[in-house]
């Protein structure tokens, strides 16, 4: 943690950085959504006939279906019709090299700090960018073929490996899951999918890098992570948006397969443009994230800092069905202006001896609202199965919001589950403190709330652990006067 | 150094410094005793510049400067330290982040660049050995899970990294056992100098015994109502507070 105190000298404007707009040829389909609007996105990526099938029967679900409004948060209503739902950076041929790139686009993405041009060598990270609905470019992938594995984006392997896209897509979130999930599953036009053999060991973290950048359009991003037996992967993801007045929508499915003795970590950096200080615009995040631990003895763990967006709508999930299987969730969200976040997890406990923690940082500034809603569901043969909870909300100022729904269903006498709950406040005194030892205000903020969050913070590889901590303290910038 | 003149201070209307007298001159350490209640406190955090007092009447000068005009940061970056009575706990922020963060702006203030990570580390080392705490402490949260007396030694310790020109130890003593004051008290001697000033806030003698004050003050009903050289205190560990409080009305 020794970076802590660089970072919290970088950070010397509160202002939201990434919202720029690049100015690149776009190619980009009427709005509305219709079946037609399906087919021609299915066409122009050139899909086998399963994949349509799939999309049509999850439009024809969602049809049916009605946009959840039990969260404790106030949509305004959302013209579905008024949105693009496919937008790609225009190519003029197949991109064999990076030279091959859109100088534009390298730029853009060189200004978020991913250097596409291998450079992540050094840091030995693999990148898969998806700008608008496409992904752009993959790095690494030579390393990573040697052992075996596959990282590319969602078309090329539904392009290349039909087969495992066949077998894993729907299998944790089906078509029909929900609302957000069913309309991303029949517009949905790239994301990242990920295969690691058995036995083996991703000797990279692999990262995704999101990024909306053209007005009107959605992102409909999916992602599947299959981690076959005795594997390990470790799987970051970063999102950014420009800043605009509209909001926009964001609804993607990431899915994780987990087989026996497999371990997958998720980690996930969130800061989609968050709206102005008066709740003009941001990004409208409704997210389905949910994990199997398939197999026995499998681990999947969710970590998740979520500083941006106008709306999130979130439960990064596992089902626990082999037994002794473990699920992780660590969560620091923050709130800050006329943000509004619910958010929180769910364990699913099917197997026996299966293990659950939840870490829930909540950090609310402004006139922001900030809940956290879990489910934690101990099944009737999921015997000896624990879970243990926490879920700690942190509020700054008086007029904002800290709202806990955790739920708990158990259905055997052989399983124990465990809540805490804090909410707490940033004391006077801690402040004095502060100022005693020359820290301002501002600095002060940044370096409790990364205090408070460290729990969850230490779970993030280092590189995004550095980057999140300035973003935890970016985002509060300006909360207390 | 510090000027502190008729200072009248007020919380919620109710006055507790009533027309404060303080010089303190650079190389000096006075000694600001007196029974609880008394004001003691409330002059430390004065001058340190803690919100939700009110000064009504008076001035305080700091190296020729208005006080008054300067922010609490302001005030700990020209150099003024407090050692806290009550360190305030700061969970998952570690003592050498926390300490980093502080010189740093310190440094900054004076135009300087930040220190490096190895160099930070030389001069906590040296630094804890003068304070002898022990190096676990320094990678735990600050104050979290301390003892009274390693929170005061804590205190010390930062002191002693930030080097400033007028300490204002409040309470200092208190939960201390003799060998831990003793810790403490040497810690204080090795950083006293011609040029830096401190005032010791206590209502017992037995933290005189260690550091020798070139001042006494008894502080009583918001006045200052007697200064005197160090036998003052051992004066009033023999007589108490009483006879002062007569020769005050």
């Amino acid at each position: 943690m020794g970076n802590e105190n660089n970072i919290l000298d970088q950070v010397t404007q509160g202002e939201y950085k990434y919202g720029f707009y690049t100015d690149i040829e776009t190619d980009i389909a009427p709005k509305g959504l219709n079946e037609g609007i399906i087919r021609l996105i299915s066409q122009k990526k050139n899909e086998p006939e399963f994949m349509l099938e799939f999309r049509l029967k999850a439009f024809e679900k969602w049809k049916t279906m009605k946009q959840p409004n039990w969260a404790h948060l106030s949509i305004p209503p959302i013209d579905y019709q008024d949105i693009s739902y496919y937008a790609a950076p225009k190519k003029k041929k197949e991109i064999g090299s990076l030279d091959e790139v859109d100088p534009e686009l390298l730029d853009t993405f060189n200004k978020l700090g991913i250097s596409l041009e291998e450079q992540k060598r050094l840091t030995g990270v693999a990148v898969d960018a998806v700008f608008d609905s496409v992904s752009v470019k993959t790095t690494f992938r030579g390393t990573l073929e040697k052992h075996g594995i596959i990282f590319c984006s969602f078309s090329e392997a539904v392009q290349n490996h039909p087969d495992l896209i066949k077998k894993y897509m729907g299998s944790v979130v089906p078509a029909g899951d929900n609302y957000f999930a069913a309309l991303n599953s029949a517009v949905f036009t790239d994301g990242s999918f990920c295969y690691i053999p058995p036995g083996v060991r991703c000797p990279v973290e692999l990262s995704t890098y999101f990024r909306i950048n053209t007005a009107g359009t959605g992102q409909f991003e999916r992602t599947l992570i299959v981690a076959d037996e005795g594997s390990y992967v470790s799987y970051m993801e970063g999102c950014t948006a420009p800043m605009r007045d509209e909001n926009q929508l964001h609804a993607a499915v990431v899915e994780i397969v987990a087989l026996k003795d497999a371990v997958v970590k998720y980690s996930t950096v969130q800061n989609w443009y968050p709206g102005d200080k008066n709740g003009k615009g941001g990004v409208y995040n409704f997210v389905t994230k949910r994990g199997m631990c398939k197999g026995s003895h499998s681990k999947i763990s969710w970590t998740q800092v979520e500083t941006g967006s106008a709306i999130t709508w979130k439960y990064p999930s596992c089902i626990l069905l082999g037994d002794y299987s473990v699920g992780e969730f660590y969560s620091v969200a923050v709130t800050n202006n006329h943000q509004q976040a619910d958010t929180g997890s769910k364990m699913t406990h099917i197997g026996k001896n299966t293990k659950s923690t939840i870490i829930s940082k909540g950090i609310s500034a402004g006139v922001s609202n900030n809940s956290y809603r879990g489910l934690v569901k101990i099944s009737r043969r999921a015997e000896n199965s624990r879970n243990f909870s926490q879920c700690d909300s942190l509020l700054l100022g008086d007029k904002c919001g800290a709202h806990t729904f955790p739920y708990i269903d158990t259905q055997n006498s052989s399983s124990i589950v465990e809540h805490e709950a804090t909410t707490s406040k940033i004391s006077d005194d801690q402040l004095f403190y502060c100022l005693q030892r020359g820290i301002d205000t501002e600095k002060a903020i940044g370096l409790i709330v990364n205090g408070y969050a460290k729990e969850v913070l230490k779970q993030l590889p280092m590189e995004f652990a550095v980057e999140a901590q300035k973003l935890l303290s970016i985002s509060l910038e300006g909360s207390v006067g | 150094m510090l000027k502190i003149k008729n200072l009248h201070v007020s919380i919620e209307g109710k006055e507790i410094l009533r027309g404060l007298n303080l010089e303190v001159n650079p190389g000096e350490v006075h000694a600001v005793m007196g029974p609880n209640g008394t004001g003691k406190s409330t002059l430390a955090l004065v001058i340190t510049g803690r919100e939700g007092y009110e000064i009504t009447e008076g001035e305080i000068t700091y190296k020729g400067k208005d006080l008054f005009e300067l922010s609490t940061e302001e005030r700990a970056l020209e150099g003024i330290f407090l050692g806290f009575q009550y360190p305030v706990e700061i969970p998952g922020v570690s003592m050498t982040n926390f300490m980093r963060t502080a010189l740093n702006e310190h440094r900054k203030y004076r135009g300087l660049d930040p220190i490096s990570a190895a160099d930070f580390l030389a001069r906590m080392e040296e630094k804890r050995k003068l304070v002898d705490i022990h190096d676990k402490l320094t990678n735990r949260s600050v104050n979290e899970g301390f003892s009274g007396g390693e929170k005061k030694r804590n205190e010390i310790f930062q002191m002693a990294i930030l080097e400033p020109s007028l300490a204002i130890l409040d309470e200092t003593d208190s939960g201390l056992d003799i060998d831990a004051l003793k810790v403490v008290a040497n810690g204080v001697n090795k950083l006293r100098s011609k040029d830096n000033s401190t005032i010791i806030i206590t209502h017992y003698q037995r933290l005189l015994e260690h550091i020798i004050p070139d001042f006494v003050h008894v502080l009583f009903d918001g006045r200052i109502v007697k200064s005197g050289g160090k036998e003052l205190a051992l004066e009033l560990e023999q007589k108490g507070y009483e006879w002062l409080k007569a020769e005050a009305v």
